[in-house]
């Protein structure tokens, strides 16, 4: 397993998301108020572009008529069809036993210690000064 | 296709005159129907002349089809072998524009079928008729018959004045369960609104067709509008309904429930689930085609033998001779069809048995 620099956090600020590409992997990775989750781009469906959906909270209920709305801006809705995905865990909401989004931990580094570190930064320039996003593969 | 003591969900006797529900009238009613002169009741979807309200080999000269007490017991009950069949009265009592004259065309109606009927063969079990119009009186009258345990089910026309997950008819699901009687749905309207979505239709045809669409939308707004959710005992029989529709619906029903779950976040697992667990269907008409190896995969698209109800619809003109079960149904089908199934479905039967 290596460690790659993937972004820098600064190109993905919270409650925005970016499509990022890893040893051939394309991973949606999305800024959740200052959270960072990351799942594989293709929705298992039929293959929409996770990283295209729009994040929404996670709407329940407690009996006919009532919403209850919680954990906002964890669940992306595939832009094909509109399956919701937990993004801290990959599951489809609707099936989750079949439709599974690979969930990927991210991290957050300083430049100063990927510069030193034993991170692949492959095509990234890094700067000391900055933060970026790390994805262990 | 032979069976035997087999338990037949839907059979039509029929109220030969007004004047066989007047003694179970109070005397206000019984006064305003003999000078109204007001009569035949029946629904219109079957015109008593069509060759499909009666089988040629059924009728009984220009008798109601299925009025005749003995021809109903040789046909139907010796002649299919019944252990018990469940009479569905079809009459005005549910379709009435007046609430009290419906409430007490349904209240007539129900002693009716249990004094000539019910108590005429032991066989014979029956659904109690409401005044949908108004679901208070609909509740006072399965208060009223809920005791008498022969009353199996609560029978209502499948197209009403309105969705049928809407609160105003709870009361009505919630009396359902309390007394463990399904909800049987029928084929039929109130006939006072278009039967299609584009309004009037200019032929039979397109009546008797779009009644599909009526079975759809109303099973759809059950779901959609959480009556299984708040009701998680209940039973809904489609009766009359043809079966080959619903694989499509529920393929498209779920799928379309994928995309919009939040709308109804009451709905927390996928309609097919839902319609399984809570829906079942009389199988006669069968709506299948010839071939039974079509039939065969319609029933493995529906995913379930459990949801399927042997019925003759008598006197309804559905099939020649005995030919009641289609071609290619299992022997294990046929056994789930016939028994099981019916007896998950109807728990008063199952007191019986016991």
């Amino acid at each position: 397993m290596a460690r790659h620099i993937v972004a820098a956090l600064a190109e993905i600020p919270p409650g925005s998301q970016k499509l990022v590409h890893v040893k051939g992997r394309s991973i949606a990775v999305f800024n959740v108020n200052g959270e960072l989750f990351g799942i594989s781009d293709t929705c298992p469906h039929q293959g929409g572009s996770l990283a295209a959906g729009a994040t929404v909270g996670l709407t329940t209920s407690t009996e006919p008529g009532k919403f209850c709305h919680s954990r906002p801006g964890e669940f992306v809705r595939c832009p094909w069809h509109s399956w919701e995905f937990d993004l801290r865990t990959g599951k489809s909401w609707c099936d989750p036993r079949k439709f599974r989004a690979r969930p990927y931990d991210l991290s957050v580094e300083s430049g100063e210690a990927l510069v030193a570190g034993p991170y692949v930064a492959e095509t990234f320039g890094v700067s000391v000064e900055d933060q970026y996003v790390v994805v262990e593969l | 296709m032979s069976i035997s003591d087999a338990i037949d969900c839907d059979i039509h006797p029929g109220v030969p005159t007004i004047k066989a529900l007047l003694p179970y009238m109070n005397d206000y009613w019984r006064e305003a129907f003999i000078a109204r002169g007001q009569d035949n009741f029946q629904p219109a979807s079957y015109l008593p002349n069509s060759p499909i309200a009666c089988r040629s080999d059924w009728r009984d000269g220009d008798a109601i089809p299925g009025s005749n007490f003995d021809l109903l017991q040789k046909h139907a009950l010796d002649g299919f072998s019944a252990r018990f069949a469940i009479c569905n009265v079809l009459y005005g009592g549910s379709f009435s524009i007046s609430e009290t004259m419906g409430a007490a065309i349904c209240s007539a109606v129900n002693d009716w079928v249990r004094a000539a009927w019910l108590a005429r063969d032991p066989r014979l079990r029956a659904s109690i008729v409401v005044p949908t119009q108004n679901p208070r009186l609909a509740v006072e009258e399965i208060e009223r018959l809920a005791g008498d345990r022969r009353f199996v089910q609560i029978l209502m026309p499948v197209a009403l004045d309105m969705m049928l997950g809407k609160q105003h008819y709870w009361p009505i699901f919630e009396a359902a369960t309390r007394h463990d009687l399904p909800i049987g749905l029928h084929a039929g309207s109130l006939y006072r609104y278009a039967p299609t979505t584009n309004g009037w239709p200019s032929h039979y045809l397109q009546d008797y067709v779009s009644n599909n669409h009526a079975f759809e939308s109303q099973l759809l707004s059950l779901i959609s509008q959480g009556v299984f959710v708040k009701f998680p005992e209940l039973k809904i029989v489609l009766i009359e309904s043809g079966v080959t529709w619903l694989p499509g619906f529920l393929w498209r029903a779920r799928k379309t429930w994928r995309a919009v779950r939040p709308e109804v976040p009451w709905v927390d697992e996928s309609p097919i689930e839902i319609v399984r667990r809570h829906v079942r269907l009389t199988a006669q008409p069968i709506d299948g085609p010839g071939d039974p190896a079509i039939l065969e995969r319609v029933l493995n698209q529906i995913g379930s033998d459990d949801m399927l109800l042997f019925a003759t619809d008598y006197p309804h003109w559905q099939f020649d001779a005995d030919r009641v079960l289609p071609e290619g149904v299992s022997a294990r089908l046929i056994e789930k069809m016939t028994h099981d199934n019916p007896l998950a479905t109807y728990p008063r039967l199952r007191e019986t048995i016991q």
